[in-house]
């Protein structure tokens, strides 16, 4: 008896999953779909996915698989031999691990948008740039080895140079911040959620999330963030790829890209290279 | 379907010895070659990551990557908050475990399923809800604040995520201890003029010591090896709530050695423990 409810079980859990799948589908199984994955920083999910939406409506017989992470992982992921066939980093070094592990053509890497830093603050703890460094603020940033972080750094020491913050605020900053998180959305989340009064992300997520307040941080010191992409070697769909890369530089691309808070042209940034 | 008085899962992650197949049970057995050529594929899947793990460290350098601040600083951060949680875990997972293993009372079953549920649930699910208790906005954490106590963010909330996925491991196997035990011997002694108190003390302790040392070693264990709900709700930060495992999974980008060195310690401990587990479990079984 027992054995029978759990086989029943089981038999609707399949066939509930079939169900599933075939609306995930969204189209005729009968026709041959072509995928096209792309491994794709996490700071891209929203304008990613509405590029993607528009990708599989001019091309009917594709589909766009993403994984969002962070940039740093998606470059070890390819590194240890994970299938994809475009990789769109949040920086020039991950894309450059990935050239170096011999999953990219240097020759073909392209810059296609650029984001900058803002601080994002819950509720009213921090009303100016200045209130990140006061005692007792808890502040949230992203690990180093993620982009959002070593961005957060060299914000940090461009600020430490200017005669307005300085050393002190620097060093201010560091002492407050609670946790080095390993993207740049569980930052957000964390401010969002309360957790940490303040938190420095891409203008683009401070985007998706109206319930946190919004600081600009000066544009002398702050940090431009290059979002590279490019095929990867051997890929099963490299001409659909191409199709991808050739979309985001589009006017099409461009405008899905600026609403969701992206910059396109961006000024060449120091150590940035452009292809 | 009977009720039985005792739970029928108490002996589910500690099986003893005596639950073991006698030889000679089964007459009509297969020919052992079989039973063994299908038996290699998940044993061979099994460990082939741990050998591939092992072969790619550096073993000879294995003491100079532990060195390393990073990898040092998480691993006395791992001892202090697994030995910490442990404790919590023994002190007040016991109560239960008596309650479940040798008394009726209402909703018995939900307790008993509610007990199981943390292991398994994702542990980052259980992260979002001690969030959402104990986090400054959480239910529990705005009124602490009150108190000046903080919890998120600090080694605390690193113990108390390893309580909450640990626990089940420390409970399930001390119930089945308390539940294995001859009603008789405790009747006899409180017969013989024994309290209560003493009963338990020199009768019931001392039977299901072993049931206990293997439940307290298992859920050590699990603590140790937690990630998902301590990077949720306690973040991640060195010297204060990057655990071993979080090290581990931030550390692999910047230094894979040193990933790799804390993996292979994590490995030992784990093959330690459960080797201890059953040892003790052969000793206190039959």
């Amino acid at each position: 008896m027992k054995c029978f409810a759990v086989c029943a079980c089981l038999l609707c859990l399949t066939l509930l999953s079939a169900g599933c799948a075939a609306i995930g589908e969204g189209r005729p199984t009968s026709e041959l779909s072509q995928e096209v994955v792309v491994f794709a920083a996490a700071s891209l999910t929203e304008a990613f996915t509405t590029v993607g939406a528009s990708f599989e409506q001019s091309h009917p017989q594709s589909r766009v698989t993403f994984n969002f992470a962070g940039s740093q992982q998606l470059a070890s992921q390819l590194d240890q031999g994970a299938q994809a066939d475009l990789f769109a980093s949040a920086d020039q070094r991950q894309m450059e691990a990935a050239v170096s592990a011999g999953r990219i053509d240097p020759g073909a890497v392209v810059s296609f948008a650029c984001n900058r830093l803002v601080v994002v603050a819950s509720g009213q703890s921090a009303a100016s740039l200045h209130g990140l460094a006061q005692p007792g603020v808890k502040v949230v940033i992203g690990a180093e080895v993620v982009p959002v972080g070593a961005y957060t750094l060299n914000f940090l020491a461009a600020a430490a140079a200017d005669s307005s913050y300085g050393e002190a605020f620097r060093r201010g900053v560091l002492e407050n911040v609670v946790s080095y998180e390993q993207n740049v959305r569980a930052v957000l989340s964390k401010v969002r959620l309360g957790e940490a009064d303040a938190g420095i992300v891409y203008a683009t997520d401070a985007q998706t999330a109206p319930d946190v307040i919004v600081l600009e941080i000066p544009a002398h010191l702050n940090q431009l963030a290059g979002y590279q992409i490019a095929p990867v070697r051997n890929g099963a769909s490299s001409a659909l790829a191409q199709q991808f890369v050739d979309l985001l530089g589009s006017p099409a691309g461009v405008e899905l890209l600026t609403d969701a808070g992206f910059s396109v042209d961006c000024p060449v940034a120091a150590g940035r290279r452009l292809p | 379907m009977g009720r039985s008085k005792r739970s029928p899962m108490a002996h589910t992650l500690a099986t003893p010895a005596r639950l073991r197949a006698q030889p000679g049970s089964s007459r009509l057995r297969p020919p052992q070659e079989i039973w063994q050529g299908l038996a290699l594929p998940l044993l061979v899947f099994l460990l082939l990551p741990l050998a591939a793990l092992l072969w790619r460290t550096e073993l000879d350098q294995l003491w100079v990557h532990l060195a390393d601040p990073i990898a040092a600083q998480a691993i006395r951060l791992s001892l202090q908050t697994t030995t910490t949680s442990t404790l919590l875990i023994v002190l007040l997972g016991t109560p239960v475990a008596y309650l479940l293993a040798r008394r009726e009372f209402p909703l018995r079953r939900v307790v008993d399923t509610l007990i199981d549920l943390p292991t398994v649930l994702p542990p980052a699910v259980a992260g979002l809800g001690l969030l959402m208790a104990f986090g400054r906005r959480g239910w529990l954490g705005a009124p602490l604040e009150l108190f000046g106590i903080e919890i998120a963010f600090t080694s605390v909330a690193v113990v108390l995520a390893q309580v909450f996925i640990a626990s089940p491991f420390y409970v399930r196997a001390a119930a089945g201890g308390f539940a294995s035990i001859e009603s008789e011997l405790e009747q006899a002694a409180s017969l013989d003029g024994a309290s209560q108190w003493q009963v338990f003390r020199f009768i019931t302790l001392p039977l299901v010591r072993m049931s206990l040392l293997s439940g307290l070693v298992m859920s050590w264990a699990r603590a140790l090896g937690d990630f998902g709900a301590t990077i949720i709700f306690a973040g991640n930060f060195p010297g204060r709530t990057q655990t071993m495992p979080l090290a581990i999974y931030l550390g692999f980008e910047l230094d894979l050695n040193v990933a790799l060195a804390l993996s292979v310690i994590l490995i030992a401990c784990a093959f330690v423990v459960l080797m201890v587990v059953k040892w003790l479990l052969g000793e206190g079984g039959d």
